[in-house]
């Protein structure tokens, strides 16, 4: 058992890079996420030694991490919403030239400008691509700040593994809460590097190039096949998911993140009830775990998604469930969080004719 | 019909290992330069590749490549290269000297990549003093996409996007980025030089040489910027692109060190 | 006195005829060749047997075609 400590979201997301033997780190100050640099600064260099390096703007910031990256090592970034659409152009390279990075994207309310309060708004960005090309990022999506620790440590494994950038998709909420958590031992900073990365030629072996750009069709067909290959096995082995109390239920909540940390206890009401409600917390939305809804989907007589958005996530659920069973939204919007008794009287509302 | 000239064998006496004074650099991979002909890029790539094979350092150097015409760099280089997205070399070039501070780190950027678009990695980089060498290409337009107006580009010079010369009352003036980073207090080294001559070649050589020593030194941030040509795009003979060197750039953008390093 | 021989070796297909270093070679050692070589390029050639070693042929060549060997008699 780890170190037990109460912290704050954004200053656990900190502590768990620098625990994870993070070696840089190279960010842009934004709201609601700022703590992440300011505690960082502090805490990690005279620790470990990880570099931090406050950059001009987020588009310096997610280069600085396609060089470092390039370079072999574990580095992170984080922002929200408006800084995370200035790096799409970056992710979009660092997919292409199959870098291992963590990207933490603290959600706010948009678009544009819009709030610093908590949204979940950024779901399609995340998920589906965000910058241009066919490319995912393998996305996580923490509900409590034990989370926040432990999937940096998750997140680095799958990059690696995988050599493709992983996004923690948190929000606002996330970032700015406290709560105990458990702390994982200090590990050591890597001593050894990729055979890719571009460490200085080795000697009688061809240079190293990191690139996105295959200037021959036919190559960059290939390649697009390549990542394609890569982000089906992703589907295939990495999918995680959280369910409650699914085996009698009649009715499912579902949501990710804070959504489905409301969810649960709306659940809970629901239940208090009589009504069998159970939940389904997709963990990775990237990839999605759209088989645990197909199976459910015959069971169940609706679904109800809970999300800080217009509907997104939910698209992904209809998609799951192929018309078998219907599937109702709610939602706030604009940094406004939902409250578990407006989610079960929006659902008594919808599935059972109520008041 | 051309004048007839008669080809003359080679001298087996003189063409000896012995005698061998000058041959293209094993820092270069085999491979034939894309460039026109007549290019300057390719004439720098050389002599910085000639540079990291005198210094024995081919094995302890990365270099980032741009986006524009010299997109390809890593393709003559041999050494470890990454390809940054446009405009990103210097942010890029701080994400690997800061994980490898031991190691030395380039960047090559043509003038739209570094003064346009990249205009604030590069003033960022250099403010903060990042220990790298920026080698920068300033042709006074965009080569790779076919001769638009860069920021570069001369008062009343055309290109495609300035069909009746570059009016500087809309368009705004060229900028001297040289003379612009040397003002940073980080910046350690920042001279202005060409390629259109065989002397430009040797002392653009040796600037190239200074800026690796002092990178070595941890002096901080150099540039070289390095006026050249795009015969293509500028419509000219090789010849006459020098030519316009000579008589149009060099007086805007004269040659020489704007800033060096205090002597300890 | 000591005299300079020099010769030049140049890769023909290589060559781009961009004629740099027929304007910097000081002895007018070299001409383009009224050939062309397979890329449909005229490609520089030596046409006259006065080479001293001087380098600035191989120095200006953007595409480093020119290999240059020199060989100091007394």
């Amino acid at each position: 058992m780890g170190e037990l400590k109460l912290m704050k979201g954004n200053e656990a997301l900190a502590e768990a890079m620098i625990r994870v033997g993070c070696d840089g780190y190279f960010g842009y100050p934004i709201t609601p996420q700022s703590e992440v640099i300011e505690y960082l600064s502090r805490e990690a260099t005279p620790r470990t030694g990880m570099v931090i390096l406050q950059a001009e703007s987020e588009v310096a910031s997610i280069n600085m991490i396609y060089g470092a990256a390039g370079a072999g090592r574990r580095v992170a970034t984080t922002s929200s919403s408006p800084g995370i659409s200035l790096m799409q152009e970056g992710l979009s390279y660092i997919a292409g030239a199959e870098l291992p990075c963590l990207v933490v994207n603290v959600v706010r309310g948009g678009p544009g400008l819009g709030t610093i309060q908590p949204s979940q708004s950024d779901y399609f960005q995340a998920t589906k691509g965000g910058g241009h090309g066919d490319y995912h990022l393998i996305v996580l999506a923490p509900y409590n700040v034990q989370e926040m620790v432990d999937f940096v440590k998750l997140g680095f494994e799958l990059a690696e593994k995988y050599r493709n950038p992983v996004m923690i998709l948190a929000d606002g909420a996330m970032g700015q809460m406290m709560e105990k958590v458990v702390l994982f031992d200090q590990q050591p900073r890597k001593t050894e590097f990729p055979e890719w990365a571009t460490t200085g030629k080795p000697k009688d072996k061809p240079h190293r190039v990191v690139t996105s750009l295959f200037i021959e069709p036919e190559v960059m067909e290939q390649v697009n096949l390549r990542l394609q290959a890569k982000y089906r096995e992703i589907e295939q082995k990495e999918v995680m998911f959280q369910t409650i109390d699914t085996e009698d239920a009649d009715y499912i909540f579902t949501g990710f993140g804070l959504g489905a940390r409301i969810a649960m206890k709306a659940m809970e009401i629901a239940r208090s009830k009589g009504i069998k409600v159970g939940l389904i917390r997709p963990i990775t939305v990237y990839p999605f775990p759209y088989s645990i809804y197909k199976e459910i989907a015959p069971k169940i007589k609706g679904i109800l998604d809970i999300e800080l958005n217009a509907g997104q996530m939910i698209e992904d659920v209809r998609l799951a469930v192929e018309g078998k069973v219907p599937v109702e939204f709610f939602g706030r919007m604009g940094g406004m969080i939902p409250d578990p008794e407006s989610v079960v009287e929006h659902f008594e509302k919808v599935f059972l004719g109520g008041k | 019909m051309g004048i007839q000239v008669q080809e003359i064998p080679i001298n087996p006496e003189i063409v000896q290992d012995e005698n061998l004074l000058y041959c293209k650099p094993d820092t270069l991979t085999p491979k034939p330069f894309h460039y026109c002909p007549g290019c300057g890029h390719s004439t720098v790539h050389k002599i910085l590749m000639e540079v990291v094979a005198e210094m024995g350092i081919q094995e302890e150097i990365i270099g980032v490549a741009p986006v524009g015409c010299s997109v390809f760099a890593y393709d003559y280089m041999d050494v470890d290269m990454q390809e940054a997205a446009h405009g990103r070399a210097c942010a890029v070039a701080t994400g690997i000297k800061r994980m490898m501070p031991d190691k030395f780190v380039f960047t090559y950027q043509g003038d739209g990549d570094l003064a346009a678009i990249g205009t604030a990695e590069t003033i960022h980089a250099a403010n903060r003093g990042e220990n790298i060498l920026v080698v920068f290409i300033n042709n006074a337009v965009y080569g790779m996409t076919s001769g638009q107006m860069a920021p570069t580009t001369l008062p009343g010079m055309v290109s495609t996007t300035s069909p009746f010369g570059r009016d500087v009352h809309t368009m705004g003036y060229p900028i001297k980025v040289s003379e612009l980073l040397a003002t940073l207090p980080a910046v350690a080294y920042v001279t202005r030089q060409s390629v259109h001559t065989p002397g430009n070649v040797r002392k653009t050589k040796k600037a190239l040489q200074k800026a690796l020593e002092y990178q070595k030194q941890g002096l901080g941030f150099c540039l070289v910027e390095i006026v050249s040509n795009c015969p293509s795009n500028w419509k000219m003979t090789p010849l006459e692109s020098n030519k316009f060197i000579d008589d149009k750039m060099i007086p805007y953008y004269p040659l020489g060190d704007v800033k060096v390093p205090e002597v300890k | 006195m000591a005299k300079s021989l020099g010769d030049v070796v140049i890769d023909i297909e290589k060559c781009k005829g961009c004629e740099l270093c027929i304007d910097a070679c000081p002895q007018e050692t070299l001409a383009l060749a009224p050939r062309i070589n397979q890329k449909g390029y005229h490609y520089a050639i030596k046409v006259q047997d006065n080479c001293t070693g001087c380098n600035n042929c191989a120095l200006i060549c953007p595409d480093a075609v020119i290999t240059v060997y020199r060989k100091i008699v007394k």
